[in-house]
């Protein structure tokens, strides 16, 4: 008979009406699922009892795939069909990957995100991914007994919409419902249970197997947002092993290695710094290839000394990320430990010296964030006990706007808005019949198009011919839950309607949206000046046209003299408006104002005569 | 007769209620509905009502109310692993016949 969990008080499911969730953890170089069961959120072990499924997948020339710990050995043997890290080139173009020369892949030049050519064709990062978390899925629903209602996806916070789209594409693909995507860290503090405890700040200090991630999050009212992040993509408990593996070759005086015996070493060499943080040393004995034996023993203080500029790096980048957030190291609330490399008794006391306090670390480092997935993957699906009426928000990490006249940017949504979010702000056109809009989305905080970043172009046609400023066009910009943009724009007196949804070419790094923000700070008044100088543009442009279309249809009404003084003045208008110097526009449209004040006067008695002549009076008062 | 948990059910249910940080116990009943009729309830209690019967069962205290009680005499609550999955298991001696998962029966 089936298996049963405890439910909530009066929260029993009908019968086959169990609302199976997982939350799943889509690592870099691990990936894992966890469930609730009877109000506790578990991982979900596999066959062999494996918490953790390699994130690597190994395409087979014989038309097969194998996924994890099987797909592994291929990574000597088959570097070119076993792809491992697949997650650097989710939503990623070429140029934005860092070292792709150094890949063993085959990748192929596509729009938008890179493929990679493999003995079964070409695949992209989206269907790599697809089969991690096709695994995950099929051994979930063994585990649950069931299929699954949904699942929640953890993602870097610094994930832009390009690289959320793409993991969650690679969901759908792998069959299954996402009830949400949720940032990495936000997890990782959902299953400490700080959701549910003080507001305040804290910080999530995530070192896994490659990538060393830092955020920083602010908690108020059930809402986490991110106020920071930080990190290296090329630093975490790899390197280390790296440092005990070249500390071996030194002390042994070994000669260059094979292949083989690099990857024995190697392993030797992570299994001491395993072993390291429970024991006070750590015997290393190997017989390598040509017959030599290694017999070291590593000690804590030698493993401290060749790791220390490691330990060093992860701290810069935390220090940046509270520089950047303008915080103080005592506002800071708690630090969550995240990652299998923060169990080093080094990172640890580093992090706990830095903070001046414990780090959070009862939970496993490797498991905490699809713990927390789990959680809300449990609460979304409507498995929600009394007292949990709260739904997690997550914030978005850079403001959205459009370009406007003059390459500004207006903002509709701002940066940090709880999500989902739905926005919308009237514009006009500029020129008058004009009868089509083109509409640049861009993210980002500087004042110039040109310094944020362009998610998508497109066009709103058919507004009817108006005088400039008159059409109504409301653009409407709906985030979702999970991030995801889509813009709407109508031009409101014919109903006139295009939309699109932001599936941006490229995505940006954390190193971009951390640059962007600091930029933003930055020349927040270099901006401002820029932004009051195209502005005085854009109006001096406005004046000239409507200077020139004034004279094309009236200029019977101006005495020679008088139309030379006005194209004077729009000359030297012309003359000064591409510069940098805002006084001088702004005297020269003063002058063109001045010289056209009569011409306009006797324009407007003009068409009121033409309006009134040969009409009696007594139709005028009617 | 009486209304039991085995052993480690017992240690699984008082596991899970020191995770959970509160709950008097635990609670059984049956409801109508399912494709054979009936369907077990298995929820964590807070709070006994006044007309609830009280079980303990190695240290758990077991809340069965009277309409369900005639269904579920002699029943020991068990905690299985079947493969990856595992969970707990009504073993009544009541039942004449269940559905085909056994997630609602008839006696």
């Amino acid at each position: 008979m089936a298996l049963l969990q405890i439910a909530e008080p009066g929260e029993s499911a009908a019968p086959h009406e169990h609302r199976l969730a997982v939350g799943i953890d889509l690592g870099t170089t691990n990936s894992l699922v966890a469930t609730v069961r009877s109000g506790m959120a578990v991982v979900l072990n596999d066959d062999h009892g494996h918490a953790l499924l390699p994130s690597v997948v190994r395409y087979r020339p014989d038309g097969t795939i194998s996924i994890g710990y099987d797909a592994q050995v291929g990574e000597g043997d088959d570097p070119k069909n076993t792809i491992v890290s697949v997650k650097r080139f989710m939503g990623r173009g070429r140029k934005d990957i860092a070292h792709i020369e150094s890949m063993p892949y085959d990748f192929v030049d596509a729009e938008g995100m890179v493929k990679l050519r493999t003995v079964q064709g070409i695949k992209s990062p989206v269907e790599i991914s697809a089969e991690i978390l096709r695994k995950l899925r099929e051994h979930s629903e063994r585990s649950l007994g069931g299929p699954l209602t949904g699942a929640v996806i953890t993602v870097p916070a610094y994930f832009d919409d390009a690289q959320r789209q793409a993991t969650k594409d690679a969901a759908r693909l792998a069959g299954l419902n996402v009830l949400r995507l949720l940032n990495e860290p936000t997890a990782a503090a959902i299953a400490y249970g700080l959701d549910n405890g003080i507001e305040g700040i804290y910080a999530v200090f995530d070192l896994g197997g490659g990538t060393f991630d830092i955020s920083i999050l602010k908690l108020t009212k059930g809402v986490f947002e991110v106020l920071a992040t930080g990190g290296d993509s090329e630093l975490g408990g790899d390197d280390f092993d790296q440092r005990v593996f070249c500390w071996i070759i030194e002390e042994a005086r070994l000669a260059p290695l094979s292949h083989k015996d690099a990857r024995v070493l190697l392993t030797r060499a992570r299994e001491a710094k395993e072993h390291l943080t429970a024991h006070g040393e750590a015997p290393i004995t190997v017989k390598i290839g040509s017959g030599e034996y290694v017999d070291l023993k590593l000690t804590t203080e030698i493993f401290t000394e060749i790791t220390r500029t490691l330990v060093q790096k992860t701290l810069a980048p935390t220090k940046k990320a509270l520089r950047d957030a303008g915080l103080a190291v005592d506002e800071i609330k708690g630090v969550v430990m995240v990652g299998g490399a923060t169990r080093m008794p080094q990172i640890q006391h580093a992090v706990g010296q830095l903070f001046k306090q414990e780090p959070l670390n009862n939970l496993d480092p490797d498991k905490v964030v699809a713990l927390g997935a789990a959680t809300q993957a449990n609460l979304l699906a409507g498995n929600r006990a009394a007292g949990d009426d709260w739904l997690l928000l997550d914030v978005i990490p850079l403001s959205l706007g459009i370009e406007t006249m003059g390459g500004l940017v207006e903002k509709v949504i701002p940066r940090n808005s709880t999500l989902p979010i739905s926005r919308a702000q009237e514009f006009t056109t500029y020129k008058d019949g004009q009868t089509a809009m083109a509409i640049q989305v861009v993210q980002g905080e500087r004042e110039l198009v040109s310094d944020c970043r362009s998610l998508a172009k497109f066009e709103l046609r058919g507004i009817p011919p108006m005088v400039a400023g008159a059409a109504r066009i409301r653009v409407s910009f709906q985030v979702d839950a999970d991030g995801l943009l889509s813009v709407t724009a109508q031009e409101l007196t014919t109903g006139r309607e295009t939309r699109i949804e932001v599936k941006p070419a490229y995505g940006l790094s954390d190193n971009e949206i951390a640059t962007m923000l600091k930029d933003s700070i930055d020349y927040a008044s270099d901006d401002a000046q820029r932004r009051a100088l195209r502005e005085v543009q854009v109006d001096a442009q406005r004046l000239i046209q409507a200077t020139q279309s004034a004279l094309n249809q009236d200029v019977r009404l101006l005495s020679t003299q008088e139309l030379n003084d006005i194209e004077t003045c729009m000359k030297k208008l012309n003359e000064v408006m591409p510069g940098e110097d805002r006084g001088a526009i702004d005297a020269a449209m003063e002058a063109l104002g001045h010289a056209t004040a009569e011409f306009a006067a006797r324009r407007m008695n003009d068409s009121v005569k033409q309006a009134l002549s040969g009409r009696r009076i007594e139709e005028l008062d009617a | 007769m009486a209304v039991t948990l085995s052993e480690k059910a017992a240690e699984h249910v008082a596991n899970y209620l020191t995770k959970r940080g509160k709950g008097f116990g635990l609670r059984l009943g049956v409801r109508t509905s399912g494709c054979s009729g009936m369907a077990y309830k298995l929820e964590f209690a807070d709070a006994s009502n006044p007309e609830d019967l009280v079980f303990e069962s190695h240290g758990v205290k077991v809340l069965v109310d009277p309409k369900s009680l005639p269904y579920l005499e002699g029943t020991q609550l068990d905690y299985t692993k079947e493969g990856l999955n595992e969970g707990f298991k009504f073993i009544n001696p009541n039942v004449k016949d269940e559905c085909g998962c056994g997630e609602s029966f008839n006696v």
